[in-house]
């Protein structure tokens, strides 16, 4: 203990590991944090301006953001840095655009260490470098400890549609097939198996993956006949298809056999009393085609490493418009329902 | 996977709905007493393939149903205390008590949090001495041994800071319960089969002699309930009336002895009220007396008492009870699917999975 009553100097000692209140002020210290850990980590100049210019030509404008408060912030298979770069490209993409540019916004906790926010810096940077979609803009703000968990995330993202195409959740049309790209239920159990240390013996990974190059590639293909977009997130393949189903004024038919569950997040799933459908993904998409256009955009997704497991798990009728329903393993029918609040695993 | 593919073949399930069908002649009504069984049946529409005149009844085997109002509001009014780490199983929370529920409690500052086992409980109150961390210990013989096993570990950790609120039930005096019940339907039971991997089947077999009924031990996935559902036809059909087993991969007769041992030194057997069908004479457990002191309800006894001061109100628009009985079906109850749905249930059987009315309305059954 130190004698309270000693004088003792009010200048903090240079703070070098952790996330200090300060780094928000918007001085000096902040301006360090910028140039040493967020600007080194981007590989860009630090940010003078607080816009980006961005030239798009003549098309159309596609906008999105979305913000990432992940637990844990490192996962297998990612990090809430890259898992917020792919979240706002595969957003931009499900609406047919290749993404131009994003940005980076970050509300981080008093306390946080440096390290962590230089790691998610960095894995932020390398996912848009792989993906080719730089980081032009972005903000930083410190609120004080126990005002936030660590780190939330926010990216913004523009770009341009493709010219051929207009996806939308309102364009599913009767007859058209339901097309997946690959397995589901991945990053939800990859989250929750991290976040409670279940101990399976091989570690399940997130399928955090940006998808816009898949989407190109099935636009080249199919154009306009390529009708709805959508990357099933939190909510599962299951809600995503019943928002479908509802903005289209749809009926969705799928078949239980087809939608492919790797074996290890199917453990998962029965071992904590889930649906795969309900459980969150980051790195597939499900698309509603025209059926004459469905072979080649097939072809085209089987052309991408990401829509190698592409396949055909149903298709749009005009019965129960709105509703989703699935021809179980055993020939009966069941319907789908959308996720109720948070997932809650049973007891037995 | 392993273990699980194989009993989910589809022509080996058509198969043995071929033979249902070529077996049965008459009207026979079976209860599958485990919610994890009515789930697999109504998710995967077994109950429609079958014969018109074979009628699955859905049991009480929903721990998380068939935990008492007062239970629930006794652990609201636990949680609520400041000093209080309040742990469960995640279909707990949402469960209505009379005046909210665990999730509701949590978002007005409530320290509820969701754990996979009760040893995690334990491991919390270690960690944190100046919290005082309890588990809310529901569920049949399948959870006990666990349960059990936290009680034993805090002994022997010499942990003052841990406690259980008790609400165990156990599932032979249920099924004679449901049997001497005047408006009884039953013809035949599936039990429970991870209840018998615990137990084994020795306490069904004076049940099966007595009131002249089939029993058969059944597993959880789609050919286990098929198989079960035959075994339970065809001795039905030859008027037999044995305890059988088809879930030989899991349960054997005597069950796990280590894991009966563990029970029989942390609880002891009592009478306890099932919500929805009333007080059951032995049909849960309570803690010892030597491991009294990791009562909850003992040691926050005074929240309690305020609690039941208050009363315990059920929705008077839910028929629950009459669906845990299998005298009613979700589809009957004027609620289901209109004041009553998985976003705002009125009671406990739309909230857990392993509930009947959220199986049916999961599965978009409609009347």
């Amino acid at each position: 203990m130190t004698d309270p009553t000693a004088l003792s100097c009010p200048a903090p000692a240079a703070e070098t590991e952790r996330v200090l209140l300060g780094h928000g002020s918007g001085g000096r210290l902040m301006a360090e944090l910028l140039r040493d850990v967020i600007a080194t980590e981007l590989g860009t100049d630090p940010i003078a301006e607080d816009a980006a210019v961005v030239d798009t030509g003549t098309a159309e404008v596609v906008t999105s953001t979305d913000s990432f408060v992940v637990t844990p912030r490192f996962f297998p298979g990612g990090d809430i840095g890259s898992l917020a770069v792919h979240g706002t490209i595969n957003d931009l993409a499900m609406r047919g655009a290749r993404p131009v540019a994003l940005t980076l916004a970050y509300i981080v906790e008093e306390g946080l260490p440096l390290d962590e926010l230089r790691a998610i810096t960095a894995s932020a940077a390398r996912a848009a470098a792989t993906a080719g979609v730089p980081i032009v803009t972005g903000d930083t703000k410190v609120v004080q400890r126990g005002a936030a968990d660590g780190v939330y995330v926010t990216t913004t993202g523009i770009g341009v549609r493709h010219p051929d195409a207009t996806p939308s959740a309102a364009h599913g049309r009767p007859g058209d097939l339901v097309l997946l790209s690959g397995p589901i239920a991945l990053h939800g159990t990859a989250i929750l198996s991290a976040r409670e240390s279940l101990g399976f013996e091989s570690e399940i990974a997130s399928d955090s993956r940006p998808l816009h190059a898949l989407v190109a590639a099935m636009l080249d293909a199919g154009g306009p006949d390529v009708h709805t977009l959508r990357d099933p997130t939190r909510g599962g393949l299951a809600s995503a298809l019943n928002e479908l189903a509802e903005t289209s004024s749809i009926g969705v038919d799928i078949t239980e056999d087809a939608v492919p569950v790797p074996p290890l997040a199917a453990a998962a799933c029965e071992l904590l009393g889930l649906d795969p459908l309900h459980v969150a993904n980051e790195g597939c998409l499900v698309a509603f085609v025209a059926p004459t256009a469905a072979e080649a955009v097939l072809h085209a997704m089987h052309t991408r490493p990401e829509g190698a497991g592409a396949r055909v798990i149903g298709s749009l009728t005009d019965e129960h418009p709105g509703r989703v329903h699935m021809r179980t393993m055993l020939g009966g029918v069941r319907v789908v329902d959308m996720l109720v609040g948070e997932q809650l695993p049973r007891i037995c | 996977m392993k273990y699980l593919d194989e009993y989910r073949d589809p022509v080996l399930a058509r198969r043995l709905l071929a033979d249902v069908h070529a077996t049965a002649t008459r009207p026979w009504t079976i209860m599958e007493v485990c919610g994890g069984q009515t789930h697999t049946i109504v998710r995967q529409g077994i109950d429609e393939l079958l014969p018109e005149d074979v009628r699955m009844i859905h049991g009480p085997g929903c721990p998380v149903c068939v935990t008492p109002l007062e239970t629930l509001d006794h652990a609201l009014a636990i949680a609520a205390r400041p000093e209080v780490t309040f742990t469960s199983f995640g279909d707990m929370l949402r469960v209505p008590g009379s005046r909210g529920d665990l999730l509701k409690l949590r978002a007005r500052g409530a320290d509820v949090r969701v754990v996979y086992s009760p040893l995690d409980a334990v491991r919390l109150a270690a960690a944190a001495p100046d919290r005082h961390v309890v588990f809310f210990a529901v569920g049949f013989e399948t959870t006990a041994p666990a349960n059990a096993m936290a009680v034993l570990r805090a002994h022997a950790l010499g942990l003052d800071n841990f406690s259980m609120l008790v609400s165990h039930v156990l599932v032979p005096p249920a099924i004679t319960a449901i049997l001497d019940s005047p408006d009884n339907q039953v013809q035949a039971f599936l039990a429970a089969g991870h209840v018998c991997a615990v137990m084994g089947w020795t306490q069904y077999e004076p049940i099966a002699a007595r009131y002249r009924v089939p029993i058969v031990v059944t597993g959880f996935e789609p050919l286990d309930l098929l198989e079960g559902i035959l075994l339970a036809v065809r001795q039905l059909e030859d008027g037999r009336h044995q305890v059988e087993n088809q879930y030989t991969r899991a349960v054997r007769r005597s069950g796990n002895t280590a894991a009966q041992d563990a029970v029989r030194r942390v609880f002891q057997v009592t009478t306890r009220t099932w919500r929805g069908i009333g007080p059951i004479t032995a049909g849960g457990l309570t803690l010892a007396p030597e491991f009294a002191e990791y009562d909850a309800e003992r040691r926050f006894s005074a929240a309690v008492l305020d609690t039941d001061g208050l009363g315990s109100l059920e929705n008077a628009d839910c028929i629950a009870g009459a669906i845990l009985r299998g005298t009613s079906l979700p589809t009957d109850c004027a609620a289901y699917g209109t004041t009553c749905t998985p976003r705002h249930p009125l009671g406990a059987p739309m909230v857990s999975s392993e509930g009947t009315c959220a199986a049916f309305h999961n599965a978009g059954r409609t009347r």
